[in-house]
This record gives structure tokens, C-alpha cells and sequence, in this order.
């Protein structure tokens, strides 16, 4: 049972306590890119899915293998081929969604969530956990980013998955699905959290240091410019 | 030479990698506290940007498109620019002492900065050729060091100012630079106009 439980918790994990867009704040270039549109938000947070959870997977299973000095390099050649996969699975399957999602495919390689997966989790844990926690941090991340890109698609266009909400009782205000927008919704929605949790969230985000990204914002050395 | 000057004018001002098309927030919101680090970090992304479209067009053009394998693209260029960063700061630390002492500590972050892999990317997507491409990764690090540089101006300004409790740390920074983005968004139609295109 307890064992179980501690699954449970693993899973659970990315959602609200280390939710990687809301208190790790990371990963946020793609977050602020594509949150323009709730169906941008769901295909988005479901591509990061899919390569966190086989990164995780394969990662946990070649931890043995890999020799600690190049790990970083063997962990994006593993992150970057499943984003290569999911390119030629889009453009085959879904090639509206990968024309909307664009460039921000391709980084998806270069997302601090992965790598700081893989650096803080997967090189530690078994296959099944590293597994749970890609799972459990991909969909954590795939709601954050649908609720930020439907505030921002109510707002701006007065539709809500592309149906028309609010659009013909005021006029939508177009400047939050542009780039401006992306920045002032998410330091709402920052502030709010900071709020409705009285502080809380930033203890953890210092709490949990640098998660192998030198360039997050919770990342205490990245001002000094290192780790 | 009109067409050089309108690609440069357009990755700096009206399509500016940070404030407009969201690539290197990481460090525009980490490393932007001070301006002597927002400088630095800047013109190393400027150098690595450069260098790393010179390795990377011909690598597509020459090398992955003849032989049909331009899906590969993803998996090659970001490990091209890991060699390349990597590379860059050895020889940087063997010959150019001072130079390494200034930039050295931002080289490593390069490397999973989503600009530079973005702008290898886009030039080629947007079928630019080999100067042209190289303009264009330049004006991008222009862009990126003047919106760092006035960001880092902005921060130095609201950091002693008295706002609510839960806009402290990156909420307001947000918010700052949403302000920074408006101004830049009233580029994106001067560019078509001055060059009357």
C-alpha cells in the first residue's frame, strides 16, 4: 500500500507541489509562445509529454551506460532524436497543429523541463518512477499552459477552443494573444499563485535550486551567470 | 545591400527574439539584474549566434539536404552547437585569456539557449542564404543585447519601488517587461514602411 501511495505521489508530483511552468518556472520561452490558443495549449503540452515521458524512460534505463562526464551530451542526442519522432509523426498526422506550433517544436530540445528532468530524476530513479514523473511533470505542464492559453484566448478573441464565448458581448481585447499579453498573463497568474499561497510557492522554487538549467529563473547561481 | 539592412532592422527591432517572438526569456529574466552581466551574457549569445549559423547553413545545405536526410536537422545542430560552444570556450581560455575572463561564464549556458538553436532554425526555414543568414543571426544578437540591455535598466529602476507582496520576484519582472514588449511592438510596421516594402 505504501508503496503504491508513494507512486501516487510521484505522479502527482508535476501537478500542483513542483507544477514546472507555475513554481519552477521553467521552461517558459514555449509557454509564453504558444499560449495564444487553447488548442495550442493542449497540442503543445502533449508534444512536451510524449518526449519527457520516453526521454525519462530511456534515459532511467541507460543510466548505467552513460558515463557521468558526457551525460549531458548523451541526454540531448536521447531528448532530441524522440523530438525528431514527434516532428515526422505531426507533419504526417497532425500538420495543422505542427504548422501553428511552428519553430517551438523543434526547441522543444532545448527545454530546461526535460533536460531538468532527466538531470534531477531520471539518472536517479527506476524506469517505472522516472516514467510516473515524466507522465505526471508533462501533464502538470499541459494544464498550466491550457488554463494560461484559454484566459488568454478569452480575453483576446472572445473564443474559448475556438468557439465564440464572449466575443459578441464586448470587444476582445487582441493585445493578449499578442506578445505582451503572454508576458502581463503570466505574471498575473504568478502573483495570484504567490497569493492564494502566501508565499509559499517561492520557498519551494529556491528549495528546489538549479534542476540542471543554469538559465532558470529559480536558479540561484544563473545570476552570478554559472552553477 | 537595401536588403541587408532590412533584414538586420527587422531581426532587431520589429521581430526582436526576446520581446516579440519569446526565445531567451531563460536568461532575459535570470541573468537580466545587473547590466555589466546582461552586457556580457549578450555578446557571448552575439558571438555564439554568429559562429553558430556559419556551422550550421552549410551543414544543412551541403551535407544534410543532398543527402535527404534534413530531418535530422534537430539532432545535428543542436549537438553542432554544443561542439561549437564547447570549443569556443577552450580555445578562448587558451589564447584569449581576458576575452574568456569576461564571457567565459556564459558560454556554458549558450549551449540550451533556445535562441541560438531558434535562429539556426528559422534561417533556414525562411530559405535565407549564406550572408543572408549570417545578417540575420547577427541583427538577432542585436536584438537580444538591446532588449537585455534596457531590460536590465528597467529591473534597476523597479527593484527599490514599493509594489504588493505577491508581485515580488518574477511576477513583477513579467509585467515589466510586458510593458517593454508594447514599446517594441510599435516597430513591427516601420520596417515595411522605411523600406517600402
Amino acid at each position: 500500500m505504501e508503496n503504491k501511495n508513494s507512486k501516487l505521489s510521484i505522479f502527482t508530483n508535476g501537478f500542483i507541489k513542483e507544477n514546472p511552468i507555475l513554481v519552477l518556472v521553467l521552461g517558459t520561452c514555449p509557454t509564453l509562445a504558444v499560449s495564444t490558443q487553447g488548442s495550442n495549449g493542449i497540442g503543445m503540452g502533449l508534444c512536451v509529454t510524449f518526449v519527457l515521458t520516453f526521454s525519462n524512460i530511456f534515459i532511467s534505463a541507460l543510466k548505467k551506460i552513460i558515463p557521468d562526464k558526457v551525460r549531458i551530451p548523451c541526454y540531448i542526442v536521447v531528448i532530441s532524436t524522440f523530438v525528431t519522432i514527434l516532428q515526422l509523426l505531426l507533419q504526417a498526422y497532425l500538420p495543422e497543429l505542427n504548422k501553428s506550433l511552428g519553430l517551438y517544436v523543434p526547441l522543444i530540445v532545448v527545454n530546461c523541463i526535460i533536460l531538468g528532468r532527466a538531470e534531477a530524476f531520471a539518472n536517479k530513479n527506476s524506469v517505472v518512477d522516472s516514467a510516473l514523473d515524466g507522465l505526471g511533470m508533462g501533464l502538470g505542464y499541459t494544464c498550466a499552459l491550457t488554463i494560461m492559453a484559454c484566459i488568454r484566448e478569452l480575453l483576446g478573441a472572445g473564443t474559448l477552443f475556438g468557439h465564440t464565448v464572449t466575443a459578441n458581448l464586448f470587444s476582445p481585447m487582441s493585445i493578449f494573444v499578442l506578445a505582451p499579453g503572454g508576458f502581463f498573463t503570466f505574471g498575473c497568474i504568478i502573483a495570484a499563485l504567490n497569493k492564494l499561497t502566501k508565499g509559499r510557492r517561492e520557498k519551494k522554487q529556491k528549495a528546489n535550486k538549479c534542476l540542471g538549467c543554469g538559465n532558470a529563473e529559480g536558479c540561484p547561481a544563473a545570476e552570478e551567470g554559472g552553477c | 545591400m537595401k536588403e541587408m539592412l532590412m533584414i538586420i532592422m527587422a531581426a532587431v527591432l520589429a521581430n526582436n527574439y526576446v520581446l516579440v517572438r519569446f526565445l531567451g526569456i531563460c536568461p532575459f529574466l535570470g541573468v537580466s539584474k545587473k547590466l555589466d552581466s546582461a552586457v556580457g551574457m549578450s555578446i557571448a549569445v552575439i558571438f555564439v549566434m554568429v559562429l553558430a549559423t556559419a556551422a550550421t547553413w552549410p551543414i544543412q545545405r551541403l551535407l544534410l539536404d543532398p543527402n535527404g536526410i534534413g530531418y535530422m536537422q534537430t539532432t545535428v545542430f543542436i549537438l553542432v552547437i554544443a561542439a561549437l560552444v564547447q570549443l569556443i570556450e577552450t580555445f578562448m581560455k587558451k589564447s584569449l585569456p581576458s576575452l574568456h575572463k569576461a564571457l567565459g561564464i556564459y558560454l556554458p549556458l549558450i549551449t540550451t539557449n533556445c535562441a541560438v538553436l531558434g535562429v539556426c532554425t528559422l534561417n533556414i526555414d525562411e530559405g535565407y542564404n549564406f550572408i543572408q543568414s549570417l545578417m540575420n543571426a547577427f541583427g538577432s544578437g542585436v536584438g537580444f543585447l538591446l532588449a537585455m540591455f534596457l531590460f536590465a535598466g528597467v529591473r534597476s529602476k523597479i527593484e527599490d519601488n514599493d509594489y504588493p507582496e505577491s508581485f515580488k520576484g518574477i511576477a513583477s519582472t513579467l509585467v515589466a517587461a510586458s510593458i517593454l514588449s508594447v514599446s517594441f511592438m510599435g516597430f513591427s510596421g516601420m520596417i515595411d514602411n522605411i523600406f517600402g516594402m
